[in-house]
């Protein structure tokens, strides 16, 4: 015979949730006979002072402790074996929300468990009475005229009755999950707090990502298309000086090229240095720092301050994120500050932060609003969790003021 | 002598050190092989790619740098494609006679290029101007503000490693006016009249702090 498969994942399913709300019960209905039991030898000691019952309450009471708090592990082993809802193992200082579900909740649980499954099997043995009249003696039968009726009716009652005890079961198994999860899942605090931490984590690896991506970039570059570039204008320059009776319209040709060749150097120089200077990573921030400030356009002061007590290279993205913002800085000045004749650079470490503090003596006027580079410099700030400050009151000065976090 | 791992550039260059006169020892593409070759051939001048292999960082600043403690007639040029003045100064920390230190594409203008190799392997000094610069922003300390702009830029070309034809062709100036500026500076630096070219560059980068 064939089930369609609907059916059989519809019995499956069944079949697991009765399983659940049967296991369910036997843990839940556990606290429930202890709590009885409590009662039981509570009502006793008050209305006839037995004195074995203080001595017997004394070794239950321990015991519903102990329940309250060791159930859980069976809780989560059902949670995760019948129905795939993985909950945490919690400490003991969760004990406040486990007493709550295996000793408050539970046994309110385990009653709903207990009704359903009872009716489970009323509904069975009522489906089928017709079979169980058809196997009782003859006699019965016979002093009992009518009772095909009576046994119709209860026949449909329990076919009724079975039909709704999947619906139920499978209302009964959400509501439980809801509860667990409720009382023994995740907290929110530390849902967020783990959140918080996996999302710190992700984005080191993106700006690690970046930056290496950067450094690939930079390396492809250095070894491919700026030798290629230079060997070309060195071949363009001998060309110049060894065909000397070129006539001159070739000669202007080639001057032309040598020119070319030369500017496109420098250009693709600059914009290389600009992705991440190998300089940086083999002599630090002052050495790269020293190389951006002579190639600015007006002149930098540069002050590079780290106490010989403290570790002389920060983290590599730290660094990274100095340089560039130093470069972008001088790059804006270069570009926007109105008047400006100079600039200071001084980058110190105190304890656990690298301070980066750029200032100009332009015009000022400068809003971090406005302008995607402020705002880029901003981002690539706070991408390693630093802050950037800005002061530009109009008639300047400029400064701008960045802290980087860099654990000793 | 000539160490750089491109094999592209490495063409060009035997070629225009060949011009410029000299003879091409060996070739080495990375910094063991320089070591090895100058070990075997004792050139007079080595002409040495800072990023070279396995590294690709500073490989043939310290392969230079073990040159010239070890062979200290051997005269080293180094080629770079961004100057940096630190390595700059590493070079010329000890002694800056036989030192040069260019930027890659400076090689593209054959004569000039040339005139260093020649400069360089003859005891003098070449520096490219951008590592000047870089070592001008960080000694930029009082005496030097004293100086007029016209003199700063004849320091920068003293310390390139030029000789006094050679700034007064660069600024288009007679030769007697590039004198009395260098008088004007070596007076404002309070240095004493030197008279060999390297020695006058000694004496300039020894006041910028990286002679030692």
């Amino acid at each position: 015979m064939t089930v369609p498969p609907r059916l059989r994942r519809a019995l499956v399913r069944m079949r697991r949730d009765i399983a659940f709300i049967a296991a369910g019960m036997t843990l839940h209905l556990l606290p429930l006979a202890l709590h009885f039991w409590v009662v039981v030898l509570s009502l006793g000691t008050a209305l006839d002072p037995d004195p074995e019952t203080p001595v017997m309450l004394a070794f239950t009471l321990p015991l519903l402790v102990v329940a309250g708090w060791g159930l859980t592990g069976p809780q989560r082993w059902r949670f995760r074996a019948l129905c795939g809802v993985e909950l945490p193992r919690l400490g003991f200082t969760e004990a406040k929300r486990q007493f709550g579900y295996n000793l408050l909740l539970g046994p309110l649980l385990g009653v709903l468990e207990f009704l359903l499954l009872a009716l489970l099997l009323a509904a069975l043995a009522a489906s089928s009475v017709l079979v169980w009249i058809w196997a009782a003696p003859w006699q019965w039968r016979a002093g009992h005229p009518g009772y095909t009726t009576t046994a119709s009716y209860l026949t449909v009652l329990g076919l009724v009755a079975l039909a709704a005890v999947p619906v139920l079961a499978t209302g009964l198994v959400r509501l439980e999950i809801l509860a667990g999860q409720a009382l023994l899942g995740v907290s929110r605090s530390d849902q967020l707090a783990r959140r918080v931490e996996d999302l710190t984590e992700s984005r080191a690896g993106a700006v690690d990502a970046a930056d290496a991506e950067r450094r690939r970039i930079e390396r492809d570059l250095h070894d491919g298309a700026q030798q290629r570039l230079v060997s070309l204008a060195l071949n363009l320059g001998l060309a110049k000086a060894t065909l000397t009776d070129l006539p001159p319209e070739a000669r202007e040709v080639i001057d032309a090229a040598h020119r070319e060749a030369k500017d496109a150097i420098e250009e693709l120089n600059n914009l290389v240095r600009g992705l991440h200077p190998a300089v940086l990573d083999e002599l630090g921030l002052d050495a790269a720092l020293s190389g951006l400030a002579a190639r600015a356009p007006l002149p930098v002061r540069l002050r590079v301050e780290l106490p010989p007590g403290l570790p002389q290279r920060a983290a590599p993205a730290v660094e990274t994120v100095a340089y560039f913002v130093v470069s972008e800085a001088l790059t804006n000045i270069a570009k926007h500050a109105r008047e400006a004749t100079r600039a200071d650079v001084t980058v110190t470490r105190l304890g656990g932060i690298l301070r980066v503090v750029i200032a100009d003596d332009g015009v000022g006027g400068a809003d971090p609003a406005e302008g995607s580079g402020l705002k880029g410099l901003a981002q690539r700030v706070r991408s390693v969790d630093g802050t950037f400050r800005m002061s530009s009151p109009v008639g300047g000065p400029t400064v701008m003021n960045v802290e980087l976090p860099c654990p000793m | 002598m000539i160490a750089e791992d491109s094999v592209l550039l490495r063409i060009g260059l035997v070629k225009v050190v060949e011009m410029a006169g000299f003879e091409v020892a060996a070739e080495a593409g990375d910094g063991q092989e320089l070591l090895a070759a100058v070990e075997e051939h004792r050139p007079g001048l080595a002409v040495v790619d800072v990023r070279m292999p396995p590294g690709f960082t500073d490989e043939g600043v310290r392969a230079a740098l073990s040159i010239r403690q070890k062979y200290p007639e051997t005269a080293v040029l180094m080629l770079s494609q961004y100057v940096e003045e630190r390595y700059a100064a590493d070079l010329l920390a000890t002694n800056t006679s036989g030192v040069g230190y260019l930027l890659k594409q400076r090689v593209a203008d054959v004569e000039e290029f040339i005139e260093a190799l020649r400069r360089v392997a003859a005891g003098g000094t070449a520096l490219d101007p951008q590592v000047v610069a870089q070592l001008l922003v960080r000694r930029s300390s009082d005496p030097l503000e004293r100086l007029t702009a016209r003199e700063r830029d004849v320091l920068a070309l003293m310390a390139e490693g030029r000789s006094n034809a050679g700034i007064a062709a660069q600024l288009v100036v007679s030769e007697s006016a590039v004198a009395k500026h260098i008088n004007n500076i070596l007076a404002k630096l309070d240095l004493p009249r030197a008279d060999a070219d390297h020695r006058r560059v000694l004496a300039v980068l020894r006041f910028l702090g990286v002679g030692g």
